[in-house]
C-alpha cells in the first residue's frame, strides 16, 4: 500500500493483474465475497420455503384445463434463500454504500422513514377497488401530496397516475394531442432538442407524432433561432428538459415558451431535474404546459435496481380539462371523492382517459409524501440550494484536471458535465469509470448527453456531505491523471469488483436470457 | 433537515472554492423575474420525524385496512400471504438504494436476480423468453398490442370481452392517438358460457388482425382453453396475446404458451408485492424468441468478464430508447426491478412444490365458498369453470349491496356496475375472490350478511 499527498491510503502497486496477485480460491469465494449459483443450478427442485396446509378435496372446477407439466421452479428452503438474496445483495452497489454521482438519475439518501410509513397497513394493505368509503385516507394521501406539486410548480393540476417519467410523458404528450384534438387541429410534428433524453422523442413516436430535432447552441442551450424558426402550424409541441441534460439552466424558456404558445403549440418539459430548482423556481412561471415530475428522484422513493418509478404530470390551466381518469377531489364536507369513468362525462368531460389500471404509485406517493413533509417548504428550497452547490463544488474542484465543455464561463446546476478530452490515446471515459468502481465509488453517467465527446455527467445531489465530496474529487482526480498518463492497469479496471470488465458484446451476439437446463425435473407433486 | 450534511461553514467554504458571492449567484441563469425570494407561500416547514409519522399513521388509520376484514376482492389484485422474508431482503440497501445495473461489475446482485426473474417468469408462462419487468400488468398489455402491430405489421387488435375493462380502458386511451383499431365487446351475464365471446373472436380474426388479446381466468373468472384460438390467429397471420391478471392460477392450470399464445403479459403483484391502493405493481411480459429483437422492456443476459467468468449484463439495449430514440420498441425507461425482486424471492421461497400448492388451496377455497353463497336464495353463480375467483349474478344491483358490506366491516368483492358503469345488464354482478387468506369463518359471514341485504 502506499499513500497519496492527503495522506489517504490508494491502491496497491500491482503490475495489472490482481488475478495472479491473488490466486484463485477452492470455491470461488473471496472472503466476504461469496459466489452464488443460480437457483436453478442447485438441486432444490422438489422443495419448498413456505409451510402450507394441503389443501382439502374438492373436485376441480378448472375447465378441464389442470396443469400436466411440470413448471421447473425451483424452491430454496428459508434459510438458503435468505442466503441467497442476501449473497446476491452483496455484489451490488447501492446509495446506502456511498455516492453514486449517476447524472441525471439523481441518487440521493433514502429515508427509511418513507419505508416505515408506506407499510403502514393503512396503506400497503389497501386494495385499490374497496368502496371509496374505505379508502378516505388513501385518497387523502393522494389529494395533500397533489397539493404540494401543484403549488411547488406553480401549475394548474397534476396527473398521478403515470407509473414513471416516461410514462409521465405520455402522459403529458397525450394530453397536447388531446388539446389540439379539442381544437380541431391536426398537427403532426413534435420538436425535440438533441440534449433530450432518450425517452422524450420515443414517447412523441408511440403517440404517433413525427419528431424533429433541434441543435443545441455551443453554450450547452437549446438553439433559440432554429427552434423559432421551426415553428409553424404543423408543429403541435416541443419537449424540452430544464434544467437540462448538460446540466444547465434553460435561460430562454419564457422567451421560448411565448414563442410556442403564439405558434398555437404546447411546450412539454421533462421534469427529471426538478431537484435542482425545487422550492426556488416554479415551472408555472416559465410558461410550461405539462412537466412530469420523478417523485423517485427528487422526493427520494428508492430506485430498487430500476424501478419502481412514479411520474406525475403537472398540467397548466390549457391542458388541465384533458388530465387522465381517475383523479381525486375533496368535498365540501371534507371527505374525498375518486373521479372514475363513471363520474367524468359530467365531471371531466374532456379527459383524454385512463393510461393504467388503478390510481397510480400508491406506495410511491405515501414515500414522497413522507419526504416532503419532513423537509417541508424550507426544507426543500434548501435541497435544490445544496445540489447546486455541491455540483457546482465538483465542477470547480476538477478545474484545470477535465474539460468541462459548457463549465468556462458560469455556474451549472445540480449535475456537472465533463468531455473525455486530453486523455491518453486510447483511453476513454469507460476507464474513468471502471477506475472510480476501484476506488469505491459508483461511477458517474457515462457518454450522456450526446452532444458532448465522451461525456461524463456527475451529480452528487444534496445529501452528501463536503468530507464525502472531497474524498470523491481526489479519487476522480488520481484516475483521471491516470488516463491522461496512459497508465495501463487502467484498462484492466476493475480489479476489485466482484467482476472484472464484462463482455457485453457477447451478450447481444448470442443472447442467453433465461437459463435453460438439459432436461426439466419432473413436478414433485 | 436531518437529510442534508452541508453545515453553514460547509457552504461558505464551498462557495469560497467555486468564487460565488452567495448561493444566488448560482441561480444566475435563472431570469430574475422568475426567481422566488423565499419559501413558497402555503405550504408548511419541514416537520419532525415524530411529527410526520403522526400525520401519515393518523391518514392510514381512515382505511378499511384488508387484514381488519372478511376480504373478497380481486379483479386484477389480489391479497395473498407474504412470508416475512421477502419483506426483509428487498429492504436490503443494496437492492433498495441501487439504480439501473449500468455498471455491471457493481450490479451482480441485481442482474443475476432479474435474469432468475425472468427464468421464471418463462417457465411460469409457458413461454422462450421474459423480460427484466414492466410497470403492470396493463401497460403491459398495450406494450404487447404495439408489439404485435410491429411484428405483423397490422393495426386491427381484437380485445376479448372478458379482458379486465381498465385494460380496455387504456388500450382505448392509447389507440385514439396511435391510430390503432380495436375490436371490443361487453362481458354477458350468461349462465356457464365462458363469458368471452369466444365465438365472436374467432369469427372476428382476418387478414387485417394484428393480435387477439384474451384473459385466462378472464375477469369474471372463467378459465378457458386458448388452443383454438391460437389455431386461427396463427392460420391468419395473426398473434394471440394472452393476459394474466392472476399469477397464482398458473401453478393449477396450463401455460398460455403451452395453449398456443405468442405474447404473454400479466400482472405479477399476487407474488411478493402486496396490494398497495394499486401501486407499484410488476408487469410481467414474455414471448416466443423469434420475437425477442420486437420486444419492449429491459433484459438481463449471461455474458463473461475478461477473467472468463461468468456475469450478467443489460443487453440487446439497441432495442430501447436511449439509442433508438423515435424507432425504439418502446419509450419504456424505468422497470419495476424491486417489486420484480420481490416476485422472484416469493416464487423462489415457495418453488414448484408450494406454487402448486397455494394454487390448489385457492381453488379449494374458492370452491367451497362458489357452493355456499350459491345457496344464497336469488343467487346465482355464474361459472362452470373458475380458479379463486368466481361471478355472482344477484337479484338486486350489486354496488349498493358492496357498500352495504363495507358499512358492516365486509369486503364483499367487486361489483361490475363500478367496472362497468354504462352497461346496466351488467349491474347485477358481482366478483368474488377467494384466497388462502379468506378463512372459513369469513367466508360464513360474508354468505349470512349477503343473504341479509338481498333479503333486505
Amino acid at each position: 500500500m502506499s499513500m497519496n499527498s492527503e495522506g489517504r491510503v490508494t491502491r496497491p502497486e500491482t503490475d495489472g493483474s490482481v488475478a495472479d496477485a491473488a490466486p484463485r480460491s477452492f470455491t470461488g469465494n473471496r472472503a466476504l465475497m461469496l459466489e452464488e449459483a443460480l437457483i436453478f443450478e442447485r438441486d432444490d427442485y422438489g422443495r419448498s420455503g413456505v409451510d402450507l396446509p394441503e389443501a382439502p378435496a374438492v373436485k376441480s372446477r378448472l375447465g378441464g384445463l389442470e396443469r400436466n407439466r411440470a413448471i421447473g421452479l425451483p424452491g430454496l428452503p428459508e434459510p438458503e434463500a435468505v442466503r441467497h438474496y442476501t449473497r446476491l445483495s452483496r455484489q451490488n452497489y447501492g446509495i446506502d454504500l456511498g455516492l453514486f454521482p449517476l447524472g441525471s438519475c439523481t441518487m440521493k439518501h433514502n429515508p427509511r422513514l418513507n419505508e416505515k410509513m408506506a407499510r403502514l397497513p393503512g396503506f400497503a394493505d389497501v386494495h385499490p377497488l374497496a368502496p371509496v368509503d374505505t379508502v378516505q385516507g388513501a385518497l387523502a394521501v393522494i389529494h395533500e401530496l397533489s397539493d404540494w406539486l401543484v403549488t411547488l410548480t406553480g401549475m394548474q393540476a397534476v396527473a398521478m397516475s403515470p407509473k414513471a417519467g416516461a410514462h409521465g410523458e405520455l402522459c403529458g404528450l397525450l394530453a397536447i394531442r388531446a388539446a389540439h384534438d379539442a381544437q380541431g387541429s391536426d398537427r403532426s410534428v413534435i420538436l425535440v432538442p438533441e440534449s433530450a433524453h432518450g425517452t422524450n422523442p420515443a414517447t412523441a413516436a408511440f403517440c404517433g407524432y413525427r419528431v424533429e430535432n433541434i441543435p443545441a447552441t455551443t453554450d450547452g442551450r437549446v438553439d433559440l433561432d432554429a427552434l423559432t424558426g421551426r415553428l409553424g402550424p404543423d408543429v403541435a409541441g416541443v419537449m424540452i428538459t430544464n434544467p437540462n441534460t448538460c446540466g444547465l439552466f434553460e435561460r430562454d424558456m419564457k422567451r421560448i415558451s411565448d414563442a410556442v404558445h403564439a405558434a398555437g403549440g404546447y411546450v412539454y418539459c421533462d421534469g427529471a431535474n426538478f431537484n435542482a430548482i425545487v422550492g426556488r423556481v416554479r415551472p408555472g412561471d416559465l410558461g410550461i404546459d405539462a412537466m412530469h415530475i420523478n417523485l423517485h428522484k427528487t422526493f427520494s422513493t428508492p430506485h430498487g435496481g430500476g424501478g419502481p418509478g412514479s411520474g406525475p404530470v403537472v398540467l397548466s390551466e390549457a391542458l388541465a380539462p384533458y388530465a387522465p381518469l381517475p383523479f381525486v377531489t375533496k368535498l365540501a364536507d371534507g371527505g374525498f371523492r375518486l373521479v372514475e369513468e363513471e363520474t367524468a362525462d359530467e365531471d371531466h368531460p374532456g379527459s383524454f382517459g385512463r393510461m393504467a389500471a388503478f390510481h397510480g404509485q400508491m406506495g410511491m406517493f405515501t414515500r414522497a409524501l413522507t419526504y416532503i413533509l419532513s423537509h417541508g417548504a424550507d426544507g426543500l428550497r434548501q435541497v435544490a440550494e445544496d445540489a447546486v452547490l455541491n455540483a457546482n463544488y465538483v465542477l470547480r474542484s476538477l478545474d484545470g484536471l477535465l474539460e468541462a465543455p459548457f463549465g468556462h464561463a458560469g455556474p451549472c446546476m445540480h449535475e456537472a458535465l465533463f468531455s473525455d478530452d486530453g486523455l491518453a490515446q486510447g483511453f476513454t471515459t469507460l476507464d474513468i469509470a471502471k477506475g472510480l468502481i476501484d476506488e469505491g465509488f459508483h461511477p458517474m453517467t457515462m457518454y450522456f448527453p450526446l452532444v458532448v465527446h465522451g461525456a461524463m455527467l456527475i451529480e452528487p445531489t444534496e445529501t452528501e456531505g463536503k468530507a464525502t465530496l472531497d474524498q470523491f474529487i481526489g479519487a476522480l482526480r488520481s484516475v483521471a491523471e491516470r488516463a491522461k498518463a496512459g497508465d495501463p492497469a487502467l484498462k484492466a479496471a476493475p480489479a476489485f469488483a466482484p467482476r472484472r470488465r464484462l463482455d457485453e458484446t457477447l451478450a447481444a451476439r448470442k443472447p442467453v436470457l433465461v437459463w435453460k437446463d438439459a432436461a426439466l425435473p419432473e413436478a414433485a407433486e | 433537515m436531518r437529510y442534508l450534511p452541508l453545515t453553514d461553514a460547509d457552504r461558505s467554504a464551498m462557495l469560497a472554492t467555486i468564487g460565488a458571492a452567495s448561493i444566488d449567484d448560482l441561480f444566475v441563469d435563472v431570469p430574475a423575474e422568475a426567481r422566488l425570494a423565499g419559501p413558497i407561500a402555503g405550504l408548511p416547514m419541514h416537520a419532525s420525524e415524530l411529527a410526520v409519522e403522526r400525520h401519515m399513521s393518523r391518514l392510514a388509520r381512515k382505511n378499511l385496512t384488508a387484514g381488519d376484514a372478511p376480504f373478497f376482492l380481486g379483479c386484477g389484485a389480489y391479497r395473498h400471504h407474504v412470508p416475512a422474508s421477502v419483506d426483509h431482503l428487498i429492504q436490503r440497501g443494496e437492492f433498495l438504494t441501487s439504480y439501473t445495473p449500468y455498471q455491471p461489475e457493481i450490479a451482480q446482485g441485481t442482474l443475476q436476480a432479474l435474469f432468475e426473474f425472468q427464468t421464471q417468469v418463462a417457465r411460469l408462462y409457458g413461454c422462450d423468453v421474459a423480460n427484466a419487468s414492466m410497470y403492470d400488468g396493463s401497460t403491459a398489455c398495450w406494450e404487447a398490442i404495439t408489439m404485435a402491430r410491429r411484428v405483423t405489421r397490422r393495426g386491427k387488435a381484437i380485445l376479448s370481452a372478458g379482458l379486465h375493462p381498465h385494460y380496455v380502458s387504456l388500450a382505448r386511451t392509447m389507440a385514439r392517438f396511435t391510430g390503432d383499431q380495436l375490436d371490443t365487446a361487453l362481458p354477458t351475464l350468461t349462465s356457464g358460457a365462458p363469458g368471452d365471446d369466444m365465438a365472436r373472436v374467432l369469427a372476428a380474426v382476418d387478414g387485417d388482425t394484428s393480435c387477439v388479446v384474451v384473459q385466462n381466468p378472464n375477469i369474471l373468472g372463467h378459465v378457458a382453453d386458448l388452443s383454438e384460438l391460437a389455431a386461427r390467429c396463427h392460420e391468419k397471420g395473426a398473434l394471440l396475446i394472452a393476459v394474466v391478471t392472476e399469477p397464482v392460477a398458473l401453478g393449477a392450470i396450463r401455460s398460455p404458451g403451452e395453449m398456443g399464445a405468442d405474447i404473454v403479459v400479466g400482472e405479477g403483484q399476487s407474488l411478493g408485492v402486496g396490494l398497495n391502493f394499486g401501486g407499484p405493481y410488476v408487469g410481467l411480459f414474455a414471448c416466443n424468441e423469434k420475437y425477442v429483437r420486437q420486444m419492449p422492456g429491459r433484459l438481463a443476459g449471461v455474458t463473461q468478464d475478461a477473467e472468463g467468468q461468468r456475469g450478467f449484463v443489460l443487453t440487446l439495449s439497441t432495442r430501447e430508447q436511449h439509442i433508438r430514440r423515435e424507432k425504439a420498441t418502446s419509450n419504456i425507461c424505468t422497470n419495476a426491478g424491486l417489486c420484480a425482486l420481490a416476485f422472484s424471492i416469493h416464487l423462489t421461497l415457495l418453488g414448484e412444490t408450494g406454487l402448486r400448492r397455494l394454487a390448489a388451496l385457492n381453488h379449494a377455497s374458492a370452491v367451497a365458498a362458489a357452493d355456499r353463497l350459491s345457496r344464497i336464495a336469488g343467487v346465482e353463480l355464474l361459472n362452470d369453470s373458475f380458479f379463486n375467483e368466481f361471478t355472482l349474478k344477484l337479484p338486486v344491483e350489486a354496488r349498493p349491496v358492496v357498500r352495504a358490506l363495507a358499512d358492516k366491516g365486509i369486503l364483499g368483492g367487486v361489483s361490475l356496475g363500478r367496472l362497468y358503469p354504462d352497461a346496466p345488464d351488467l349491474a347485477g354482478g358481482l366478483v368474488v375472490a377467494v384466497t388462502e387468506t379468506a378463512s372459513e369463518e369469513d367466508v360464513e359471514t360474508l354468505a349470512q350478511a349477503l343473504e341479509a341485504e338481498i333479503a333486505a
